[in-house]
């Protein structure tokens, strides 16, 4: 397995926002992290950015431990894109992205910001201050960063959030197109249920910091009596009873 | 430790600087504003007091050396705040870099933003005032590197408070060399405090700097074991805040406050 988590708790003060999950994710493929707000998602992923210290448990990636390995190593091969964060309003695209290809030890860092650039369509505003984009374009020069180093893992948050259908539809397309081409192993964190039934091989199910169900879309769609993932999301987030 | 990464995130800030002309503005007005204002009082003491007669310069030259001290610290944090103002937190914190990086990019970047503000100072004053810091000569050097480590210490103990208790320990950033300043005896020699507060003081390099400046001035000599126990006292204040900082980010990854720095 190229990612295996074990276990994995988190418990900030007394509440514990993520409790013993176990999930793995084989090489290449890309699966949907689903649940309601507050679920523990967004701490899943932390700790797997190593951001968040986990209170339990192990996160390999292959073969090797997120905690106790050297973490620099790891996160070179990661990279993680959120509307919920952003680049240094004030440097203009192509500073930001030459940044973080340095930081990121990119070789032949000038062809990549060109290749990355003409693959996103960013490169008629590649001269303007990232600070002073729309959103759809500072989404897209968002997911040239996580991509600036071919990341072996990509850690996706709701990446297209607050897009217009057009701009989510060039984003999913996107991500399609370049995990056909790349080597890339994909964990996408969404509330778009179409997005996720598009682009992932299977998924899983977080309610109240535990998994609850997962599997492949069609499975769990078919498991609960549903006609679509949207109804089935609708139909675990507000049971009362947890699934497994 | 990488020296290109931490060109990297040196860079950002250079970006930064050279992309704003109000920030390059704003780097050389503050210390200009100091050798203005000192250059009149100290011109002030010069013609109304004996003792500063024969000591023209002797406040300017505190004024610059202390206002480098602040810049340093100053830097240091603002480029701290700039990452978690442009909600780039996480970006930075999730890069392949090692906290030692950080910390020797911040370092460095720090002095280069100090001495683009107060490099144009300090030659301004030799024509309006007469008053040379160069005329220090070679102590110069041994006077500004405590003071240099004793900024950086400062400003990874704001950090560490910014990655302890979040953005909201921005004010104390801005606060926390005035709370330092009294007892650094910057402008007067030591016997002015009070018995009490001497002890205390003579615990920081500030009173070391500024006590061989005054001596280095007055009696045109120098002496090196002062300089030697305020670089000394720089550098166990700078271990201790590098500690602190790798405590402060170890609880920030524990709270889990790296992932929303920010918001």
């Amino acid at each position: 397995m190229f990612i295996q988590v074990k276990n994995l708790s988190k418990v900030f003060k007394k509440n514990l926002a993520v409790d013993k999950i176990n999930f793995h994710i084989e090489k290449n493929k890309t699966v949907g992290l689903l649940g309601p707000n507050g679920c523990g998602k967004t701490t899943s992923i932390g700790m797997m950015l190593g951001l968040i210290e986990p209170s339990e448990g192990e996160i390999i990636i292959d073969n090797k431990n997120l905690v106790s390995f050297k973490r620099d190593d790891i996160l070179a091969r990661i990279n993680f894109c959120s509307p919920y964060i952003e680049l240094p309003k004030k440097l203009t695209v192509k500073q930001n992205l030459e940044v973080y290809g340095r930081l990121y030890g990119v070789k032949n860092l000038s062809e990549r910001i060109l290749e990355i650039s003409e693959d996103l369509d960013i490169k008629n505003f590649f001269k303007r201050k990232t600070g002073e984009l729309s959103s759809g374009q500072k989404n897209r020069v968002s997911l040239a960063k996580s991509l600036i180093n071919k990341p072996e893992i990509l850690l996706l948050d709701e990446p297209t959030a607050s897009l217009d259908p057009d701009i989510g539809d060039f984003v999913r397309s996107y991500i399609q197109e370049y995990r056909a081409k790349n080597q890339v192993t994909i964990l996408l964190a969404s509330h778009n249920m179409n997005e996720v039934e598009r682009l992932c091989d299977s998924i899983i199910m977080m309610k109240k910091g535990k998994i609850i169900d997962r599997g492949t879309c069609n499975e769990i769609i078919k498991k609960h009596g549903r006609n679509n993932l949207e109804e089935t999301f609708l139909k675990l987030a507000r049971s009362r009873d947890e699934l497994q | 430790m990488n020296f290109s990464k931490i060109y990297a995130l040196g860079l950002r800030h250079i970006y930064l600087i050279s992309n704003s002309l109000p920030r390059i503005i704003d780097l050389i007005y503050w210390p200009t504003v100091q050798i203005f204002l000192w250059g009149f009082i100290s011109k002030f003491f010069t013609l109304s007091s004996d003792y500063y007669s024969n000591t023209v310069g002797i406040i300017l030259t505190a004024a610059i050396l202390y206002d480098f001290l602040f810049r340093v610290s100053i830097s240091f944090n603002m480029m701290f705040l700039e990452e978690i103002w442009s909600r780039n937190f996480t970006n930075l914190f999730i890069a392949p870099i090692r906290i030692s990086e950080i910390i020797t990019s911040l370092t460095l970047t720090a002095i280069l933003r100090a001495l683009i503000g107060l490099v144009p100072a300090a030659i301004l004053a030799i024509p309006l005032f007469g008053v040379s810091v160069f005329k220090l000569g070679l102590p110069l050097l041994f006077l500004l590197l405590p003071l240099y480590l004793f900024g950086v210490t400062l400003g990874l103990l704001v950090t560490s408070g910014l990655l302890r208790f979040g953005p909201s320990f921005e004010n104390i950033a801005w606060a926390s060399l005035f709370f330092l300043a009294p007892l650094g005896c910057i402008y007067y020699p030591i016997e002015i405090l009070p018995y009490s507060l001497q002890i205390l003081a003579k615990g920081l390099p500030l009173v070391h700097i500024f006590e061989e400046m005054r001596n280095i001035l007055l009696n045109n000599t120098v002496n090196y074991f002062d300089i030697i126990k305020s670089i000394s006292i720089s550098i166990v204040y700078f271990i201790l805040g590098v500690i602190i900082f790798y405590s402060s980010y170890l609880g920030a990854k524990q709270r889990g406050t790296l992932i929303n720095m920010g918001e």
